[in-house]
Formats: structure tokens, C-alpha cells, sequence
């Protein structure tokens, strides 16, 4: 029966253009912006339709890392994980920007073993011992994920700011925690270290709950990875910017191999049988709040 | 920043060189705190500061919280006088000699600066805004602006009127 169920989803997305629905990833962060006097914050994170509700599942946190405004990486405490939600307290001990990120780099492959469909997911390297090589009908689908947000505690710093070089990253030109309504800021877009050219950045205030359309602000990246949003009013957003299919996400915050859903389909099968090379599907998106 | 070198001078120029040494002026604000019938009031902390044309900060005249809770915890609500905070206060160390102060009571507050001394620096020939902020615990925020010129041949009486948690906020410069 499960063999037939995503048999079914795999022949229904490739029949969708966009692949399958995917939810929305982020966190919410209990303040943004904070004085010397505040000596923590407590995040929720969860995976969900509506932005910035609880209806769907928790994130998962094993990617969770936590940036303090040296570098160093801060130990969540209280770390809760609930059926829609999971939870965390972040202790606030330098002033400075921290970043509160969940970054994953998987690796989701199919292929055909004695006529029954295989699905896997992995990472790069138990992808070399536990995917058997020459698979018929191989596909390989890299994903890599961010989903971030800022605090800062005084005066905003940039230190964390530092790309790693792998997927989407967010640079800040305008700082993130230096938002206010009516007035635009500017990011740049990083893809693998370089600037992302021609990506379509879509900005989603929360709230969605409560009203009848998603009200969402899109742009596209420059050339130098740039752009702007101006914010028409204060409160906390959803910024996404996605390549390789896969609009918002992958699915279910990286768990179980179910949870990666029927988006295996989408990298490309070769006309020989043989495996194709990998298609990459990257994502980012990061909880950013507008202050009046 | 400052006003570019070239127009420093030519304003010099323009208004000759007798005003080169500019006498100490008085600067006076008076804002109003306004009675408020809530449920549960607290004091605003209050912010008041000139800006120069390009929003930087020239002085910081006033800022009054809860200065005498224990371990410093009023500080952690200056943020919430939002534009003071991201203008200046984020860049500051509280207490601040001569600016800082406790909460004020509902009524008319007084404060005089005189020009280069204390919080008011000599201010460079130029247009500014008088800024004051007010955020209340469990309240409002408002912030009122006075736009002047600095500095006057006479005196000058300039007002605004808050709406909601300041009342009328007036600056007197006398040259």
C-alpha cells in the first residue's frame, strides 16, 4: 500500500509543474531586538502552512546552530520539541547580532532494484556506501537548506554574517534586526559563496491566519546578488528564495525518509537508464521582524 | 556626520566673520507629561535629542527611566523608545552623566541647556529637529518633532503638540 501511495505521488508530481506542496519553514524569535538588560529569548520553530502558526509540525532541531556575535556556537537551553511545535531558549551573554540558523545539506536518491521502485535519504557520504552503484534508473537529488533569524542584543554587529559557501545565504547591506516600516532595506543573496544572480525572492508578512490573501512582496536578485524590499508595515515576515523546484521547502525539516514525500521525482532521469547527474534544489529562508 | 567642510564655510562666509566665535545660547524645552485615566499607568521614559537634517543624532539632551531599579533592569525597556534606541541609544552606555534621569510625573518638565556645556555642544550653523520620544509600560509610544535653525539672531518660541502620550513640547533658543 505504501509502495502504491508513492508510486501515485511520484505519477502525480510529475505531472505538477512546481512538485508537491511544500510548508513553510521558520522560526519566531520572542524579541529581535533587545537591550543589555535582556539575558535571553525564547524561539519557537515549526514547519506550518501559515505564517507564523502552529499547524502542521515542529522543526526538527539537529541542525540547529546557534551563532553568538564572536563566532561561537550557544548552547540552546530548555529545548522543547512538541507535535506542532518545537521551542528553545537562546542565552543572551555578549551584546551583538547572534543567528539562530538550521542549515541541512541532504541527499535524496531513487532508483529501481528487482522492479520495486528504492528511495533514500542520506547525506554525501552515506550516499557513496549505502547507494549501490550502477542502481538502474539512479536519480540523485541534493538539498540544501537554511532557515535562519536574527536577534540582536545594543548595537548591531555583522560578524556572523561570515558565508559558509554552501547554498543560499542571506548578506546583509541593511542589517536585519535594523528594520522599521516604510522604509526599504536591502540584502544580498549568496549562492554557493558568490552572488545570486535572477532569484526571485518572495517576503510574506505574518498574519496570515487572519486575513484572505497572502499579501506577498517578490523581487529578483541583481547581478551583485542585491535587492530591496520596502516594508509596508511593522511585524514579523517570512523571506524565502528557492532554486531547483521545491517553492518553500523541504517538506518536513529534514526527519524521515517518508517526509522527504514524493519530490524525488523532480531530478531527472537519464534516457539511458543510467544515473542521471544529480539536480539540486536549494532553499533559504529566514524570519525577519519590522519594527513601527 | 557632520555638515560637508565646503558649506561650513561658505556659511561662515555668508554670515561674516563676526559670528565666527559663537556665543553661548540658551536652549529651553518644556514638554508636557499628560494625564492619562488607564488602568494601570506607569511613568513614559522619555527620550529628547536634536537630530541633524540627515537623522544623525547632534545631542542627547534627555533620557529619564527607571533608573534606580536594582542590577540596572530598567534599562532593558529603552529599547522601546524605538527611534532613540536605534539613533543613538543602542550606541550608549546608561547611565548617562548629565542625560540620564529618572521617570518624570505627569505635568509640565522643564530642561535648559545652555551651548557647550553639558549634553548641547556647539552646534554647527544648520537646520535641526528637536526630537522627544515617549514610550509607557503597558502604554503608548509618540514622538514629536520641532524643526529650527540653529543658530537664531533672536529669540525664538517654537511649539508642537503631542496627541496621545506627550503634550505640548515647545523649544526656546535665546542667542
Amino acid at each position: 500500500m505504501k509502495t502504491f501511495t508513492t508510486t501515485l505521488c511520484l505519477a502525480l508530481v510529475a505531472l505538477s509543474p512546481l512538485g508537491a506542496q511544500a510548508h513553510k519553514q521558520f522560526f519566531v524569535p520572542s524579541s529581535t531586538v533587545l537591550t543589555e538588560n535582556d539575558h535571553g529569548i525564547t524561539v519557537d520553530a515549526a514547519v506550518s502552512n501559515d505564517l507564523f502558526y502552529f499547524n502542521h509540525n515542529g522543526m526538527k532541531l539537529d541542525a540547529l546552530l546557534i551563532t553568538a556575535p564572536d563566532g561561537s556556537a550557544v548552547t540552546p537551553e530548555n529545548v522543547f520539541s512538541g507535535k506542532l511545535r518545537s521551542s528553545f531558549d537562546v542565552p543572551l551573554q555578549t551584546a551583538g547580532t547572534y543567528r539562530i540558523a538550521s542549515a541541512s545539506n541532504g541527499v535524496m536518491a531513487s532508483w529501481e532494484e528487482d522492479g520495486q521502485p528504492k528511495r533514500w535519504r542520506g547525506n554525501e557520504a552515506t550516499f557513496k556506501t549505502e547507494v549501490p552503484k550502477g542502481a538502474k534508473n539512479l536519480r540523485v537529488t541534493q538539498i540544501v537548506n537554511r532557515v535562519e533569524t536574527f536577534v540582536t542584543v545594543g548595537k548591531p554587529s555583522t560578524d556572523v554574517f561570515k558565508p559558509t559557501g554552501v547554498g543560499l545565504e542571506l548578506m546583509p547591506v541593511t542589517h536585519p534586526n535594523d528594520l522599521v516600516a516604510g522604509e526599504a532595506a536591502t540584502f544580498k543573496l549568496l549562492l554557493d559563496g558568490k552572488p545570486a544572480n535572477d532569484i526571485k525572492v518572495t517576503v510574506i508578512p505574518g498574519g496570515t491566519r487572519y486575513r484572505d490573501s497572502q499579501s506577498e512582496i517578490t523581487t529578483t536578485t541583481k547581478a551583485d546578488g542585491a535587492f530591496t524590499i520596502t516594508w509596508p508595515a511593522a511585524g514579523l515576515y517570512w523571506l524565502n528564495a528557492s532554486l531547483g523546484g521545491g517553492m518553500e521547502g523541504p517538506g518536513e525539516g529534514g526527519g524521515k525518509p517518508d517526509a522527504a514525500g514524493p519530490k524525488a521525482a523532480a531530478s531527472k532521469k537519464s534516457k539511458d537508464g543510467a544515473a542521471a547527474a544529480p539536480s539540486r534544489r536549494v532553499n533559504y529562508s529566514a524570519t525577519l521582524e519590522v519594527l513601527p | 556626520m557632520r555638515t560637508p567642510p565646503m558649506r561650513a564655510s561658505l556659511t561662515v562666509a555668508l554670515c561674516g566673520l563676526a559670528s565666527a566665535p559663537a556665543l553661548a545660547a540658551d536652549v529651553g524645552v518644556k514638554l508636557q507629561i499628560p494625564q492619562l485615566d488607564v488602568a494601570e499607568y506607569h511613568r513614559p521614559y522619555v527620550a529628547v535629542w536634536i537630530e541633524r537634517e540627515d537623522q544623525s543624532v547632534a545631542a542627547n539632551l534627555a533620557v529619564w527611566y527607571e533608573l534606580d531599579k536594582r542590577n540596572g533592569e530598567g534599562t532593558k525597556w529603552l529599547k522601546d523608545l524605538r527611534q532613540w534606541w536605534r539613533r543613538a541609544g543602542r550606541e550608549l552606555q546608561m547611565p548617562m552623566d548629565g542625560v540620564s534621569g529618572a521617570t518624570r510625573p505627569v505635568g509640565e518638565q522643564t530642561l535648559s541647556f545652555v551651548s557647550g556645556k553639558g549634553p548641547l555642544p556647539e552646534l554647527a550653523p544648520g537646520h535641526y529637529q528637536l526630537v522627544v520620544e515617549a514610550a509607557r509600560e503597558t502604554g503608548g509610544r509618540e514622538l514629536v518633532k520641532i524643526p529650527f535653525q540653529w543658530p537664531v539672531s533672536k529669540a525664538q518660541q517654537l511649539q508642537a503638540q503631542g496627541s496621545s502620550e506627550l503634550g505640548k513640547v515647545a523649544l526656546d533658543i535665546k542667542p
